[in-house]
């Protein structure tokens, strides 16, 4: 029996057979859990025709936002695609460069734990009534109405954690935690970037907050980049 | 009526209070961004509230000192916040599971509009070169169990937000329960925009004034 151990040596390694229009998750909420050193690996391969599914539109002209100004995404499925210094989508939808799949929060983690979960479809209360219910089956159950939203699946997810053992169990810090745990669910290939990756019995299994069954690449990156002390900084990748 | 209504009216501080005033001790409450974010100032002494931020924590405690700020402990409007004893952290999935599930007692949130049946409006003006960005507004106000809204009562412009039907795009249907605004205290009731109280050196006509639509007296 060969032991298990999905530790790979970089994130180019880690993010080298992304293909050209792949659907990739990547994780965060503005800058808290964007695995940025990941992201940039994926600018470097050179991977295009991307769809992009995250919160957010990223900031300044590192990480997420590096990405969609490199034009390798076509299509993004977000719930907020304006933040404080992020002109790059912004630009760049105007010109018609990129599509936008608008996707309340909610749902949109809701979609993407279904995803994970082996469930295609559920209803939902959120935007009924609103211009985002618009050609959406509904239904009154329980003397309510609901909206049916779909799955949301991809090729690969691109997570940070704070600590993952080569198991690929991982737990992570704080509020950088949002989405990293549904979309390692969802993904075919999970690859999740920590700050240390340690060996099996490193990470009480009590805490571990991913199993391991969801990770299939981790990668350690010891003193991960802020996103906002990039911007502010005047970074610009690559 | 071009009267300055920043001149009359609580002050968006003491609006915050009189939102603060009206929430019970030990309640489970989600704050907006912008002025909803002043009501964890005003907290009664002797009430504790836990606050729910939807990026994933319960218990949030205000912005740390400047030097004590970390990049991954922020709240939904991306700002530095702290978690206080008794905290919790999770995923978007049960945050969210949170909301609209029902657990949540309380939203406080801003408008661009709202009108005397509840619909809100918050997240667009609809304007054709406008970025579309929703975040979670349209879950938080599906799922939790009361909304209130804190607003200025009228656009810069002199427009009444106070509306007897939305003109931007909706964020939810009937989903309001109660408006602060500097003017006064509204609530939505079946027969429509109702008076709770008035701000002191105010009256009723001049509210209805600068309201869109019928406002009930007490």
């Amino acid at each position: 029996m060969t032991t298990i151990n999905k530790q790979v040596k970089g994130p180019a390694e880690a993010v080298a057979d992304v293909h050209d229009g792949a659907t990739v998750m990547i994780g965060g909420f503005g800058e808290a859990g964007s695995p940025v050193e990941l992201i940039h690996a994926l600018i470097d391969q050179g991977a295009k025709r991307l769809t992009v599914i995250s919160n957010n539109t990223g900031s300044g002209e590192v990480g997420l936002a590096a990405l969609l100004k490199a034009e390798r995404v076509s299509k993004v499925i977000c719930s907020f695609p304006r933040t404080a210094n992020s002109t790059v989508f912004p630009d760049l939808y105007r010109r018609g460069k990129v599509e936008l799949e608008l996707v309340p929060q909610g749902t949109l983690a809701e979609r993407i734990r279904a995803g994970g979960a082996g469930i295609p479809a559920f209803y939902t209360p959120a935007a009924v009534g609103t211009p985002l219910a618009e050609g959406k089956e509904s239904r009154v159950l329980e003397g309510k109405e609901y909206l049916l939203e779909h799955w949301l699946r991809a090729d690969f997810a691109l997570i940070k954690g704070r600590c993952a053992d080569t198991h690929g169990n991982v737990v992570y810090n704080k509020t950088a935690r949002n989405f990293g745990p549904i979309m390692a669910m969802a993904a075919k290939v999970t690859i999740v970037q920590a700050n240390s990756v340690v060996a099996p019995g490193g990470i009480d299994p009590e805490v571990v907050v991913t199993p391991g069954i969801f990770v299939d690449r981790v990668v350690e990156v010891p003193s991960p980049q802020h996103e906002s002390e990039l911007v502010a900084a005047g970074a610009v990748y690559p | 009526m071009t009267t300055d209504t920043r001149e009359i009216g609580w002050t968006r501080d003491e609006m915050a209070r009189r939102v603060a005033i009206d929430i019970p001790n030990g309640a489970y409450v989600n704050l907006g961004i912008g002025i909803p974010e002043l009501v964890a100032r005003f907290v009664p002494q002797g009430r504790t509230l836990v606050y729910h931020t939807e990026n994933g924590l319960l218990g949030m405690g205000p912005s740390p000192e400047k030097d004590r700020a970390d990049p991954e402990l922020i709240n939904a409007g991306k700002r530095h916040v702290t978690a206080l004893p008794g905290a919790a952290y999770f995923h978007h999935a049960d945050s969210f599971a949170m909301i609209r599930g029902g657990h949540i007692d309380l939203s406080v949130l801003g408008a661009m509009q709202v009108a005397c049946n509840g619909d809100l409006a918050n997240w667009s003006t609809g304007e054709p070169d406008a970025i579309p960005a929703v975040g979670g507004a349209m879950d938080l106000v599906a799922g939790v169990k009361s909304v209130y809204v804190i607003t200025q009562h009228c656009t810069k412009n002199n427009e009444p937000k106070l509306v007897e039907r939305c003109t931007y795009p909706l964020t939810g249907r009937s989903v309001v329960n109660r408006i602060y605004t500097e003017l006064a205290v509204i609530d939505v009731t079946p027969a429509g925009f109702a008076l709770v109280e008035l701000c002191p050196g105010v009256d009723l006509e001049y509210v209805r004034s600068r309201t869109g639509a019928p406002l009930l007296a007490r």
